[in-house]
């Protein structure tokens, strides 16, 4: 019965999304404000309706409704209840519903925060959302639908890939997909923008806040799946350049030169094609993604199951959405009145640069990522590319990206003078200087000599933003209090920036630093023998069997101790999963400030009385994922900016009009 | 000029698109061969312990000598793998009616195992090359099994296919190139 | 120069993760030849995985590939011979570090072709639009473009 209302609820969705899309499109043409007021409550609607469905699925999954096809192939009764309920999203047909959940509450928060909107752009804005959701919801009805019966139902079900039966199910793919979806927002206001053929600086401004949430969100989704990858795989790898990595990765790069792009349609009403194009293709490399980790045509661990049907279908709706918005692109860019002008050396020069930079980057990504494809596709053979070659070919992008992203605020708006901007960083060169001589003593001889300049770069980053913080607030030259009230009074924005900014050097640290200076002991252990790992001492206790809600393991215990002195138990498991007969490795890790102690356990050896135990010492990994936190967190700061909450109203009461609008932009 | 730029980013979607499309018919995972038309590695495998021809423990096992002089089939097979089990009977029908010659390779098996699977599904082989460390098949390029190869009368890799062998395989691709390698 | 490149190159890529698959029973006792077998390695895909190198790789397959670089190394091979051995044997697909060929030639050059492309598309662009200002010669507005134009601004509002 519920899963029929869920069901139910899905193809009202539909329907409510056309009414969403068509009326107010041709409202906005006609100017017909009845028909472009229907797009306000259809997307609440359709929210709620897509909501209720996604409710009766993970009843389904909850209670175990073995006559409902999706919960057998994924769920099982012995499975623990978060993964019942966080299993929902593990599959291809209930990700699909969060995708189109994350849609909807996109599209609501419009029709409800959006109200100082023009009528006609928050028509189109919605309309064109809400084709989106039609698209996406005949994808899910016709090809992926979770609510299929099957008749009769097994006593139990297939259980779920052992591999995600881990808390990072619960919370990457939610905020991966609130990032990922949520540049749909970004692509909605600008293929609505390009339909009313106007671009200013009140459009960057309301296309902000919605593009800095999905940047944030994705931030931290992409963040946690490497976090994931590194503890769930045994290893200790975090990034892969796997297919589907590359696809997330993809709408990240470009969603970041989107944030910056649209800082200077904002402030100095320049850019505005680039940036309409910049928020096109980031949603459309959100779609490419999903295209890719569903047809099958690239091989990648992530791969959902595949599915050719499927897969033409994204492709449909790709070809409807990418080549649509930009064959309108083409069509209505060059009508764009050009904005204010600059010099090369200036702050819209450095945000330019930044562009040019993060495009080349995604560039590069996307090439590698499909070249194979490519090439088989012409007959000229198969290459396969990995690691190596992104490695090889992004680093040399990202390290003057970052070296600029530091500079860049301290040039002014247009026309600047970098050496004066060189002059105040003066603080960062020493910082750079001194870290890079600290590193070189330290660690002599172990590394590659690319470890230096990425430990240069993260100091580069990391003190270079807080300089220009310190700056801004005239840290040093005036008085405390004077500072103080400087930095509470500083926008919001300012505040994110210097946070994000700050948090790329301390990414940039640990991925420096576990890359360069990792050690390990790969050996055959018996309980009573001991390993030495980077001045740690590993004793290996013993071993004992333990009983899980639907797994079988065997647990590892080992003392960790350096100079005598006890540091941590560490107990790695290998888990046996009973219907699925899968083995997982949970390997047992202990964190620290400055590095993780990392033991797995392994297959246990020929003859049984000992087991293959791998110990590693990752030097600054977790400042990695400290980083990417602090970046999101950045992104969320700014979101509180003033000028970014439309209606709320002003602290100062301006002289006669309360238009509602926020407080005009302070001089920068 | 410059409108012909703002027309790029979709020439480009639309050469993507088509990329995209034309995708699905091809398997990333499908490998071609590096040795095609060049001799087939040289090896000399041993015989599967135990196995016995004619009543009599066989004396020699597979090697590289033995694939020249006619238009030869090598089929890399192992006891443990379930798609061999599957296109047993192809094999079977190539060998006994369809007048190919049979050679196997088989590939990290046990002994026993091994004579078992062939005593029970029968054993279509002419000779037999017991690969018990997979060296021998990695000089061949195996990746997988089963993995058939089709050698000419000069002992050179024609043709390479993974997977089992199916009747569509056989008819469409593997006879007509038996013939073609017999005439030329 | 491409020994140069490539050994760039390679330093690029040095920052890698260490082995993940590696048996101690397949160890070399000499560290030397442990630490070029495991670079080796990482620059080898597992054929019969999703996306891994050999030395991530728990395949079987992975395993044997191992233990063949390993033998090759103790044979005396170079790295370069050890690459070019299993390369002979599986071709191209193999490397996960795509060679530098003349079908290879876009993938390599791409990335640079794009930033150069990009930065000379900008400096056109920017260079056209200051001669656009800097051209303008603009006579004032008369009074009856100038009502207009304000008709115009207040419409806008």
């Amino acid at each position: 019965m519920i899963p029929e209302l869920g069901h139910y609820a899905l193809v009202l969705a539909l329907f409510v999304a056309l009414v969403q899309s068509v009326p107010p499109l041709v409202g906005a043409a006609t100017r017909n404000g009845a028909w472009m007021n229907v797009a306000v409550p259809a997307a609440i609607a359709q929210m709620l309706l897509v909501l209720l469905s996604y409710a009766a699925l993970t009843w389904a999954h909850v209670v175990s409704d073995f006559s409902v096809l999706n919960v057998v192939q994924n769920s099982h009764s012995a499975k623990p209840m978060l993964y019942k309920v966080s299993g929902v999203w593990g599959n291809h047909e209930g990700s699909m519903m969060l995708w189109i959940v994350m849609l909807t509450i996109f599209g609501a928060a419009v029709a409800v925060f959006g109200r100082n909107l023009p009528p006609t752009l928050k028509a189109r804005v919605l309309a064109v959302q809400g084709l989106i959701g039609v698209g996406f919801l005949l994808f899910i009805l016709i090809t992926s639908n979770p609510f299929i019966r099957v008749i009769p139902a097994p006593i139990d079900g297939n259980d779920l890939n052992p591999l995600l039966q881990d808390p990072g199910l619960a919370f990457h793919p939610p905020f991966l997909y609130a990032g990922y979806v949520g540049f749909s927002m970004a692509f909605s206001f600008a293929v609505a923008a390009l339909i009313e053929g106007r671009v200013d600086p009140a459009w960057a401004r309301w296309v902000r806040p919605w593009t800095l949430a999905a940047w944030s969100t994705l931030t931290m989704g992409i963040a946690m799946g490497s976090w994931w990858a590194y503890y769930e795989l045994g290893w200790g790898g975090w990034w892969y350049w796997d297919p589907v990595e590359n696809a997330s990765f993809m709408p990240w790069l470009a969603g970041t030169a989107l944030l910056h792009s649209a800082i200077v349609v904002e402030k100095r009403d320049a850019l505005k094609s680039w940036t309409i194009l910049l928020a096109i293709v980031t949603f459309s490399l959100s779609l490419m993604g999903t295209f890719l980790v569903r047809s099958g045509i690239l091989t990648s661990v992530h791969a959902f199951a595949v599915d050719p049907k499927r897969g033409i279908f994204i492709l449909v709706l790709l070809a409807i959405a990418t080549g649509g918005s930009l064959l309108l692109y083409s069509l209505r860019a060059p009508t764009l009145k050009a904005g204010g002008l600059f010099a090369p050396i200036s702050r819209e020069g450095a945000l330019v640069l930044n562009n040019l930079l993060l495009s080349t980057a995604t560039a590069t990504v996307f090439i590698g990522t499909l070249y194979p494809l490519f090439l088989d596709i012409l007959k000229l053979g198969k290459v396969s590319v990995g690691a190596p070659f992104f490695n090889a070919t992004f680093v040399p992008v990202a390290i003057p990206m970052v070296v600029a992203m530091v500079v860049g605020p301290y040039l002014s708006w247009k026309r600047a003078d970098l050496g004066a901007a060189l002059t105040r960083l003066w603080v960062a060169g020493v910082a750079v200087v001194a870290a890079v001589a600290v590193t070189a003593y330290v660690k002599a001889g172990s590394g590659p000599l690319l470890a230096l300049v990425g430990i240069g770069l993260a100091a580069w980053a990391f003190v270079g933003s807080l300089v220009e913080f310190a700056d801004r607030i005239a840290l040093f030259r005036t008085s405390f209090r004077n500072s103080w009230n400087r930095a509470v009074h500083l926008p919001r924005s300012a505040w994110g920036m210097t946070i994000a900014h700050a948090c790329v050097g301390l990414s940039i640290l640990g991925m420096t630093g576990t890359s360069a200076w990792q050690t390990e002991s790969i050996t055959a252990m018996k309980p009573g023998d001991r390993a030495s790992v980077a001045g740690y001492e590993f004793r290996f206790d013993s071993v004992g069997l333990v009983d899980g809600p639907n797994f079988k393991a065997e647990r590892g215990v080992f003392t960790v101790t350096k100079d005598g002195q006890r540091i941590a138990t560490l107990e790695p498991e290998r888990r046996s999963y009973t219907t699925t007969r899968m083995t997982t490795t949970e390997s047992a890790i202990h964190t620290t400030v400055f590095s993780d102690l990392y033991v797995a356990l392994g297959d246990p050896t020929q003859n049984g009385t000992a087991w293959i135990v791998r110990i590693y010492h990752h030097p600054l990994v977790p400042w990695i994922w400290i980083g990417g936190v602090g970046m999101m967190l950045g992104g969320l700061v700014s979101l509180t900016d003033r000028r970014f909450r439309i209606g709320a109203p002003e602290r100062r009461r301006a002289a006669g009009k309360t238009d509602g609008k926020s407080a005009p932009l302070p001089a920068e | 000029m410059r409108r012909l730029l703002y027309l790029l980013p979709f020439l480009l979607f639309i050469g993507v698109g088509i990329a995209f499309y034309l995708g699905f018919e091809r398997d990333p995972r499908d490998i071609p061969s590096a040795l095609i038309d060049k001799p087939a590695p040289t090896f000399d495998l041993p015989a599967i312990p135990g196995q016995m021809v004619q009543g009599q423990p066989a004396t020699s096992g597979l090697s590289s000598a033995k694939l020249a002089g006619d238009v030869t089939l090598v089929n890399v097979f192992a006891s443990w793998c379930i798609p061999c089990k599957a296109e047993h009977p192809v094999i079977t029908r190539l060998s006994r009616e369809q007048g190919v010659t049979v050679y196997g390779i088989n590939y990290k098996d046990k002994p026993e195992d091994a004579l078992t699977w062939l005593s029970r599904n029968g054993n279509p082989y002419a000779a037999i090359g017991a690969d018990q460390d997979g060296r021998v098949s990695i000089d061949w390029g195996v990746y997988g099994v089963p993995e058939s190869y089709l050698i000419d009368r000069k002992g050179r890799i024609r043709f390479k296919h993974v997977g089992p062998l199916t009747p569509q395989v056989v008819e469409e691709q593997i006879l007509p190139m038996v013939k073609h390698l017999r005439q030329g | 120069m491409t020994r140069l490149l490539l050994a760039a190159l390679l330093a690029l890529s040095a920052l890698s993760s260490p082995a993940l698959a590696v048996q101690p029973d397949e160890v070399l006792p000499d560290p030397a030849l442990e630490t070029r077998a495991r670079t080796i390695s990482q620059e080898l895909r597992c054929l019969v995985c999703q996306n891994q190198s050999i030395d991530d790789s728990n395949a079987p397959l992975a395993r044997d590939l191992r233990l063949l670089v390993r033998d090759r190394l103790k044979a005396g091979d170079s790295d370069d011979k050890v690459m070019e051995y299993v390369t002979d044997r599986y071709g191209d697909y193999v490397l996960l570090r795509p060679p530098f060929k003349a079908t290879t030639l876009v993938l390599w050059i791409g990335p640079f072709a794009v930033l150069l492309l990009g930065a000379a598309g900008t400096f056109l662009f920017l260079r056209g639009r200051r001669g656009v200002a800097a051209g303008a010669d603009t006579a004032p507005l008369s009074a009856d473009e100038r009502r207009r134009l304000d008709a115009l601004l207040r419409k806008d509002d």
